[in-house]
């Protein structure tokens, strides 16, 4: 016999499942759940509602998530999902997971930093260099390709790369 | 025109939430005018970056400001169909870019304000305002990190350089004291608690702006006349432009989505 909670329970991880495995458009080696943009997976009765939350209040991967979440949602099998969009509290890069970073690193793309000195008007970086692992980098741009991410460049191998910035 | 403006129930609350995104919105607009043709391709990613947050922040505030009036607007009608005197936002952020030296003065003194003021906003009693406030905070201190950089490295660059970079210092700082005034509508939100007080903010923004622009070796003016008008309505002929091109599709498609 399977009770109401066992069975709810068990719908929910699948509605987990299916809403975690929707990646970044931008940077498809992340799902949203590494990057820490999935915060929650509600069911009531059948229905879903998932909580997502901005990097970025720019940032034009969100309207494109939302829409692949409720993709992945109805081929689960979950009708007429939702989702929702929560600003508070603001997204971090320390939620990202580690698998998230070593997925990032694997990519080419330097993972965030531990956020201590965000703060510091012109605080120092030492950014290592995803392709050889040298320090010897510096900054070319505080903006990147996306909202998310810096551009840099490698001494050591002259190889540009990019930073996801911590944020 | 051929769609009519819509009207806003300006209450003390949707009046502040409106002002707010009314700076965003103009001034990342302005921003995105460098979109293809900024000095280097870096500087265009930046600006459009900024630009990106910045429109961001103003969604954000406008979906606010019409859930607080509580009546037909959304954050579209609100961007699109409003004329130049329904425009709230600050004199500062609709003045034409102007050359390179003159956008990044403007966004410097707008980005050292807004740093501090969404860092005190934070505190906000509205949760909702807290929340845009949160993630304004992280965007805005970058934002003042790359105009810092430029301020210096084109005060302490070449003569040419200095000489820009002065100027639009000169040029804009009489519409700085904007952003610190506040009305008999703003000073109830502050005593309830859900604004902050601008003027407390001036003390800290004076000290960073003083300690960039003296490694930039620049000199700040000693004129304290301030232009004012834009919180009201009242703004300088630039917006009338900027909103023509702003909201053309709105008014020629009425109703046009993506």
């Amino acid at each position: 016999m399977v009770t109401v909670l066992e069975r709810d329970s068990e719908l929910r991880r699948r509605a987990w499942d299916a809403a975690s495995s929707v990646v970044d458009p931008e940077i498809p080696v992340l799902t949203i759940a590494d990057l820490g943009v999935l915060r929650d997976v509600v069911l009531d009765g059948d229905h879903v509602e998932v909580a997502i939350t901005p990097t970025y209040s720019g940032c034009p991967a969100m309207n494109m998530i939302a829409l692949e979440i409720e993709v992945a949602l109805e081929r689960a099998g979950f009708h007429r999902p939702k989702v929702r969009t929560v600003l508070s509290p603001a997204w971090t890069t320390d939620w990202m997971s580690e698998e998230g970073r070593r997925k990032l690193h694997a990519y080419g793309i330097a993972p965030p930093q531990a956020s201590s000195s965000r703060r510091a008007l012109f605080g120092e970086q030492a950014v290592a260099c995803p392709q050889c692992g040298s320090d010897k980098t510096e900054l070319l741009s505080e903006f990147g390709s996306t909202s998310c991410k810096a551009l840099w460049r490698c001494k050591a191998c002259r190889e540009p790369f990019d930073y996801f910035k911590c944020h | 025109m051929l769609v009519a403006n819509i009207q806003v129930a300006e209450t003390p609350l949707v009046l502040y939430a409106l002002r707010r995104a009314d700076d965003a919105l103009i001034l990342g607009h302005r921003l995105s005018e460098w979109c293809g043709h900024a000095p280097m391709l870096e500087e265009d990613m930046a600006l459009s970056n900024i630009a990106l947050d910045l429109i961001g922040q103003a969604r954000e505030l406008y979906t606010y400001a019409a859930k607080a009036e509580g009546k037909d607007n959304d954050e579209d009608k609100l961007a699109y169909l409003r004329d130049v005197r329904q425009y709230r936002n600050l004199l500062l952020v609709e003045q034409p870019n102007g050359d390179f030296a003159q956008t990044l003065v403007r966004q410097f003194f707008y980005s050292a304000f807004a740093d501090l003021y969404w860092r005190a906003m934070m505190a906000s009693r509205d949760p909702t305002l807290a929340a845009i406030a949160a993630k304004s905070e992280k965007e805005s201190a970058y934002h003042l990190r790359h105009a810092s950089e430029w301020i210096i490295r084109l005060g302490d660059g070449t003569g040419e350089s200095h000489a820009r970079v002065q100027a639009a210092i000169d040029h804009l700082w009489a519409f700085t004291g904007e952003m610190f005034a506040v009305d008999d509508g703003e000073r109830a939100l502050i005593h309830a608690g859900i604004a902050i007080d601008p003027g407390s903010l001036r003390g800290r923004w004076l000290t960073t702006l003083s300690d960039v622009i003296s490694e930039a070796t620049l000199t700040l003016p000693q004129n304290d006349w301030m232009q004012q008008g834009g919180r009201s309505g009242r703004h300088s002929e630039h917006l009338g432009h900027l909103l023509s091109e702003l909201q053309s599709m709105q008014r020629t498609f009425p109703g046009q989505t993506w």
